[in-house]
C-alpha cells in the first residue's frame, strides 16, 4: 500500500509541471502584453524605451526558459511574486478571494448532495416509473441550464415579487453571517442545482449497477429489511463514483464560477481570473490556473488512494 | 380439394434504419422527444430568414424595451431590435459552433484514443499524460484563455470550445479502442499485412462508434453551454450577431426589473436546445452502450 501511495503521489508532480508549462506558454501567446496594457492609459506618449524598460523590470526581456526557471523555483519555496497589473503580493490577491470562492463551493456542495442523493437514489429504486422519469427530467434540465443564467432569474424572482434584493457588497461570515448568508446562498442554489444533477445522474446510474450485484440478493435472502439492504449493503457501495464526482466538481468549482460571479457582482477566484487574462497578468494567471490544477490533480489523487483502500485489487495492478 | 394458390403478396420489410428509429421512438420516448426538438431547431435555423417578423440587426429607436405584444411577441431590446427573431437567428449561431465544435472535438479525441490505443507503449504513455495534463483545467479556464489567444470570430470560438473537448473524448474512446486491440481481427488484419493507418481507420474507428457517438451528442450541448457563457461574458460572439448568451449580456441584466423578457427568454431558448440535445444523448447512451457513464 504504501509504495502504491508514493508511486501516485510522485505522480502528481509531473502533471503538475506540464499544467506549469502549458499556461505559462498559453498566457505569453496572448496577443499583447501587460506593459502595453498598462501604458495604453497614456496613448501616444509612450516611447518605446519606457516599454523596454518596464519590460525589464519585470523580467520580460529574458529569455522565455529562464523566466520560467525563476518562476518555477519561486514557486517551489510556494512564493508566487507580485501581480504585474497591481503590484500587490499574489498570495493577497488570492487570499482576499478564496474565502469567498471556497464559502460558495461549500455552499453549492452542500446544496448538491442534499438533492442528489436521495434523488438518486429514488430514481434508481423506482426505474422506469413516472417517478424516474421526472427525476431524470429535473436532471437533465440542471445540466442544460446555464447557472448564471439561473442566477439573473432568482434575482429577476425576488425582485418582482418579493420586492427585494439580496445584497449586493460582500460582507464575510464572521462579520455578520445572516447578511453573507442571503447574499451567497442565491448563487449557491444556482450553482448546486447543476452541480447536484451531475451528481445525481452519477447516484442513479450507480445505485442501478449496484442493485443487480449477488451480494444484494443475498442480502434479501437472508431476510434482512429493506432498508438495511439499501442503507447498509446498496448506497455504501454505490457512494464510491458518487463521492468521486461530488470532489472533482467541488475542486473545479473553486476557481472556475467565472460567469456565475459576474452575474452576483461577486469578486471571486474566477472574476480574478477573467482579470488576470484581461490584463495579460501573467504572474497571476500562471499562479490562479496552477491553484485550480492543483486542487484538481490532488482530489484526483485523494480519491485513486481511496479506491485503493477499499478495493485492494487496484492496488496490485 | 383444389388449393388455390393466391400470389404470394410481397411484404416490405420497411429497411433496417427505418426500423432502428421506431423501435428508438418506441422504447425511449424522452430521448425521441428531445430528437424532435432537436429536429425542430435545425429547421428553424435553417428557416430563420422566412420564420422571424423582423431584421435580427435592425435597430429601431422608437421600439426600444417595448414589452411583449402583437407586434413584438416576446418584446424589443434595448436597441428596438425584436426579440423573437434574434431567438430565431440565434439557433444558427447555436447550433454551428455546438456542431462544428462537437463534431471536431469528439473526432480528433476519437482519433487519439484509437492511436493512442493501438500503438500503446510510450506513445500511449506520454499521450495519456499529456491529456492527463489538458484535463486538469476546467473548461470555462481553458476555452477562456484559448479566445484570449485565437481572437474572438466565430471558428476561433469553435476551436476554443473544441481543445478542451478533445481529452475528455480521447480518454473514454481510449478505454473502448483498447479491447479491441486484442481482438483476433485485428491480428489478423496485422498479419494480412495491412498498414497502421489502415487497420486503425478500417477495423478499429467503426468499433468505437458507440462511444464516438455518445460523446458527441454529450458535446454538443456542452458547446452550446459554453459558447453562451463566453458571449456573455464578451469574448463570445461579438455584437451585432445574434446569439444566445450576447443577449443576456449587458443591457439584460440592467434592464432586468423594467424589461424582463430580454433576460428570461434567451435564457429558456438555451436551455431548451441543450435539454433536447442532453435528452436524445442520454437515450443514445442508454441504447448503445447503458455501462458507460461518464459525463
Amino acid at each position: 500500500m504504501w509504495k502504491y501511495i508514493l508511486k501516485r503521489f510522485l505522480l502528481m508532480f509531473p502533471t503538475l509541471l506540464g499544467v506549469a508549462v502549458v499556461i505559462f506558454v498559453l498566457i505569453r501567446v496572448v496577443p499583447g502584453d501587460v506593459v502595453e496594457l498598462r501604458m495604453a492609459g497614456d496613448r501616444g506618449a509612450v516611447s518605446e524605451e519606457a516599454l523596454a524598460k518596464e519590460r525589464a523590470r519585470f523580467g520580460l526581456d529574458r529569455p522565455v526558459w529562464e523566466q520560467f526557471a525563476t518562476w518555477l523555483l519561486g514557486v517551489a519555496r510556494l512564493d508566487f511574486g507580485r501581480s504585474m497589473w497591481t503590484g500587490a503580493p499574489i498570495l493577497e490577491e488570492i487570499k482576499l478571494r478564496f474565502a469567498l470562492s471556497l464559502q460558495l463551493a461549500v455552499m453549492a456542495t452542500i446544496v448538491a448532495v442534499l438533492l442528489a442523493i436521495p434523488l438518486g437514489v429514488i430514481a434508481a429504486l423506482k426505474q422506469d416509473t413516472w417517478v424516474d422519469y421526472a427525476v431524470r427530467i429535473f436532471s437533465i434540465a440542471g445540466l442544460a441550464t446555464p447557472s448564471f443564467w439561473l442566477g439573473i432569474v432568482f434575482i429577476l424572482g425576488l425582485l418582482i415579487i418579493f420586492k427585494w434584493l439580496p445584497p449586493m457588497v460582500y460582507t464575510p461570515f464572521w462579520v455578520n453571517p445572516w447578511q453573507n448568508l442571503l447574499q451567497l446562498i442565491w448563487p449557491a442554489l444556482a450553482v448546486g442545482y447543476r452541480y447536484s444533477a451531475v451528481a445525481t445522474r452519477m447516484t442513479r446510474s450507480a445505485m442501478l449497477e449496484v442493485l443487480r450485484e449477488d451480494y444484494i440478493r443475498t442480502a434479501r435472502a437472508k431476510g434482512l429489511v429493506e432498508k438495511l439492504v439499501l442503507s447498509r449493503h446498496a448506497l455504501k457501495n454505490a457512494m464510491l463514483p458518487v463521492l468521486t464526482v461530488i470532489a472533482l466538481e467541488f475542486a473545479f468549482l473553486i476557481g472556475g464560477l467565472v460567469v456565475t460571479e459576474q452575474v452576483f457582482n461577486l469578486n471571486g477566484l474566477g472574476l480574478l481570473f477573467v482579470q488576470a487574462v484581461a490584463h495579460r497578468d501573467y504572474t497571476l494567471t500562471q499562479a490562479l490556473v496552477l491553484l485550480v490544477a492543483s486542487a484538481f490533480i490532488f482530489v484526483n489523487f485523494l480519491m485513486d488512494l481511496m479506491y485503493a483502500w477499499l478495493d485492494p485489487r487496484i492496488r496490485f495492478r | 380439394m383444389a388449393v388455390r394458390v393466391e400470389a404470394i403478396r410481397e411484404v416490405r420489410e420497411p429497411s433496417r434504419w427505418i426500423r432502428a428509429v421506431r423501435d428508438f421512438c418506441r422504447k425511449r420516448p424522452l430521448g425521441a422527444i428531445g430528437a424532435a426538438v432537436v429536429v425542430l431547431m435545425l429547421l428553424v435555423a435553417v428557416t430563420a430568414p422566412w420564420l422571424a417578423p423582423y431584421n435580427p440587426v435592425t435597430v429601431d429607436f422608437g421600439a426600444m424595451l417595448a414589452a411583449p405584444s402583437a407586434k413584438h411577441w416576446l418584446g424589443t431590446d434595448a436597441f428596438g431590435r425584436d426579440v423573437l427573431s434574434r431567438l430565431l437567428y440565434g439557433s444558427q449561431t447555436a447550433l454551428i459552433v455546438g456542431f462544428g465544435a462537437a463534431l471536431i472535438g469528439a473526432t480528433a479525441g476519437a482519433v487519439l484514443g484509437v492511436g493512442s490505443a493501438y500503438f500503446g507503449g510510450r506513445i500511449d504513455l506520454y499521450l495519456q499524460r499529456l491529456m492527463d495534463i489538458f484535463l486538469s483545467f476546467p473548461l470555462i479556464i481553458l476555452a477562456l484563455a484559448m479566445v484570449a489567444i485565437l481572437g474572438n470570430n466565430l471558428p476561433n470560438l469553435i476551436t476554443a470550445i473544441t481543445i478542451p473537448m478533445i481529452p475528455r473524448c480521447a480518454l473514454v474512446t481510449r478505454s473502448s479502442a483498447l479491447a479491441i486491440r486484442e481482438m483476433p481481427y485485428i491480428d489478423a488484419a496485422r498479419a494480412a499485412g495491412f498498414g497502421h493507418a489502415r487497420i486503425m481507420l478500417r477495423h478499429m474507428l467503426p468499433n468505437v462508434m458507440a462511444p464516438y457517438l455518445i460523446m458527441l451528442t454529450a458535446f454538443l450541448g456542452q458547446a452550446i453551454l459554453l459558447e453562451a457563457s463566453l458571449s456573455f461574458l464578451g469574448l463570445g460572439v461579438q455584437e451585432p450577431t445574434a446569439a444566445w448568451g450576447l443577449m443576456l449580456r449587458g443591457a439584460a441584466v440592467e434592464f432586468a426589473e423594467a424589461a424582463p423578457w430580454m433576460a428570461v427568454f434567451p435564457g429558456l431558448a438555451i436551455s431548451l436546445a441543450v435539454f433536447a440535445f442532453n435528452l436524445f444523448g442520454d437515450s443514445l447512451r442508454d441504447a448503445l452502450d447503458p455501462k458507460l457513464r461518464t459525463l
